[in-house]
């Protein structure tokens, strides 16, 4: 279960991506994400999917790990296509009982799924590129400016960095609950929604509490490792903004024109 | 020359009762030691004797309400000693997840000299030092999540002494791993120690207890026994008293000597005991 969750892991790597500083890569996220809703035509989207794909080879990450990552969100992605295949109206394409698939419905369809797609391969080659610190480090940098508009930007970096890592935990710490409740006779499987729903309870009770005794046991060790605050602390890898990264902005204003430039092919 | 002195401390735990009345309950009370400086110091006993509060109080986690404790002649009391105290006298816990703050190993080493504000080249040196001591230096790049818990434990003993303590206390580190993890750590701790830096380890495994040269007893808050190995686990009725099981061999050396067989008392460890009996049986 754990080892299909790609979204918020490292892959380890010296490849031109993983170098790069994280604020470019932050960034650049985002603008991808943002250029995503941009799109408007399929054109659009195998630019940006050329795009990917070339970051994605230049990462050196494999292609299966990264799509591999796509499985836990398959529903969602399969549950959207559904709905916006049947949910609209225009030239009917296919009709059977209640059943009617317009032309419109298929393109609107795959135009959400290949945006989805995109959008959690984007986000999580982000994560696969960039050291869970780096990353907390180079959001602690970009948010610093609002530090001075009482933004608690160091105190938001390391409540990533702790959440990043304590995902793997807490999944663990899930599925031992999950099998001491079954061996007592819990049913997790069978009843409707509602019913299902409300068997989550005895996981979600036990779970809350020993995150609770997690967190206590944590400050204990951080504050035992001279932990108090983010003044006057340092860090073993300061991130830098290089030639490399000046590189990487320039390819990315073009291809941010493209995309928009696409809107109107 | 004493790296920790201990001075009638007494340290209360305010409860909650369910009537909403709170009621004070002393966890330690009125102890007096001194650990000197590169001793391996064993603190055993029972749930509850007090043992692991006492520990917390050793590095200004918890702050005596009595008496005082005195790092190299600094109070933990004074707020303004106690990050100079607790780069000096390190912790590894129990739980070895709950205690690895960043996801990638060097990362986490890293994390106790990045709090004590040291340079960026400094830090690195010490990372590799303190990751190569443990034998984890291959794995520096690993995601905290793939390593078991022997492994996970090194980590955590790395992180304290990439900040160069002069004393590390380990609080139960070995309680939750499988025997593998336990020999391991029990290994770098001894090494650790040979090394010259000060042991204090808390457990309640008395052949990890064995390895110490001083053991102190908790019980009921109090000291009930302060000694080396060998005086302690010579008297039975010590043990008995304390409410700790014997080591196996000690244990075994006793009813051998039950039987009528004169069996020297130094002999401690199943290694000893294994020389003794082949001994008398060629």
């Amino acid at each position: 279960m754990i080892r299909d969750i790609t979204l918020g892991q490292y892959y380890p790597g010296k490849s031109v991506i993983h170098s790069l500083d994280a604020r470019t890569k932050i960034i650049a996220t985002l603008l991808f994400i943002v250029e995503l809703f941009v799109v408007n035509n399929f054109w659009g989207f195998l630019i940006a999917a050329w795009a990917m794909f070339s970051v994605i080879f230049a990462s050196k990450v494999p292609v299966g790990f990264i799509f591999r990552g796509l499985a836990p969100v398959f529903f969602i992605i399969i549950f959207t296509f559904v709905i916006n295949l049947f949910m609209c109206d225009g030239k009917v394409l296919v009709h059977w009982w209640i059943f009617t698939i317009t032309y419109e419905g298929l393109r609107r369809a795959a135009f959400m799924a290949v945006r989805l797609i995109l959008l959690i391969i984007g986000s999580s080659l982000m994560t696969l590129c960039t050291k869970p610190i780096e990353l907390t480090d180079g959001l602690e940098k970009l948010l610093k400016p609002f530090s001075k508009l009482g933004l608690p930007s160091h105190e938001i970096a390391l409540m990533m960095t702790i959440a990043l890592r304590f995902i793997p935990t807490l999944m663990e710490e899930t599925d031992k609950i999950i099998k001491a409740q079954q061996a007592r006779g819990a049913d997790f499987e069978s009843g409707n929604l509602i019913q299902r729903a409300k068997s989550l309870i005895p996981i979600l009770i036990p779970l809350f509490i020993s995150s609770f005794r997690i967190a206590q046991e944590l400050a204990l060790a951080m504050e035992a490792r001279c932990y108090n605050g983010g003044g006057g602390r340092t860090r073993m890898n300061e991130i830098h903004f290089r030639r490399r990264d000046a590189a990487a902005a320039i390819v990315l204003i073009l291809f941010l024109a493209i995309i928009i430039a696409s809107r109107w092919i | 020359m004493s790296i920790i002195s201990v001075q009638n401390l007494i340290y209360e735990y305010v409860r909650t009762l369910e009537d909403g009345s709170t009621r004070k309950y002393r966890a330690i009370d009125g102890v007096s030691f001194d650990i000197e400086a590169g001793s391996f110091v064993a603190i055993i006993g029972r749930n509850g004797s007090g043992k692991s509060t006492l520990a917390k109080n050793l590095n200004g986690l918890l702050v005596p309400d009595e008496g005082r404790v005195l790092i190299d002649g600094m109070d933990t009391a004074d707020d303004d000693l106690i990050w100079d105290i607790r780069s000096r006298i390190a912790m590894v816990f129990q739980n070895p997840d709950n205690q690895i703050v960043s996801s990638i190993i060097e990362d986490d080493v890293a994390f106790g000299p990045e709090n004590l504000g040291i340079e960026p080249d400094e830090i690195r040196r010490r990372v590799d030092e303190a990751l190569n001591a443990v034998g984890m230096y291959e794995h520096r790049m690993k995601g905290a999540h793939m390593l078991s818990g022997g492994q996970k434990q090194r980590v955590a003993i790395a992180g304290a002494l990439a900040m160069r303590p002069d004393c590390i206390i380990f609080d139960e580190p070995t309680a939750m791993l499988d025997p593998k993890g336990r020999s391991q750590v029990m290994h770098i701790i001894k090494q650790l120690n040979a090394e010259g830096i000060t042991a204090i380890l808390i457990t309640h495994f008395m052949e990890e207890a064995q390895e110490a040269d001083r053991i102190i007893v908790m019980k009921d808050g109090s000291v009930y026994s302060d000694s080396t190995p060998e005086e302690f686990f010579a008297d039975r009725e010590k043990i008995k008293g304390a409410g700790m099981a014997m080591p196996p061999a000690v244990d075994l050396r006793e009813r051998i000597a039950d039987r009528g067989v004169d069996i020297p008392e130094e002999i401690m460890t199943g290694e000893t005991l294994v020389d003794y009996i082949v001994e008398q049986v060629k």
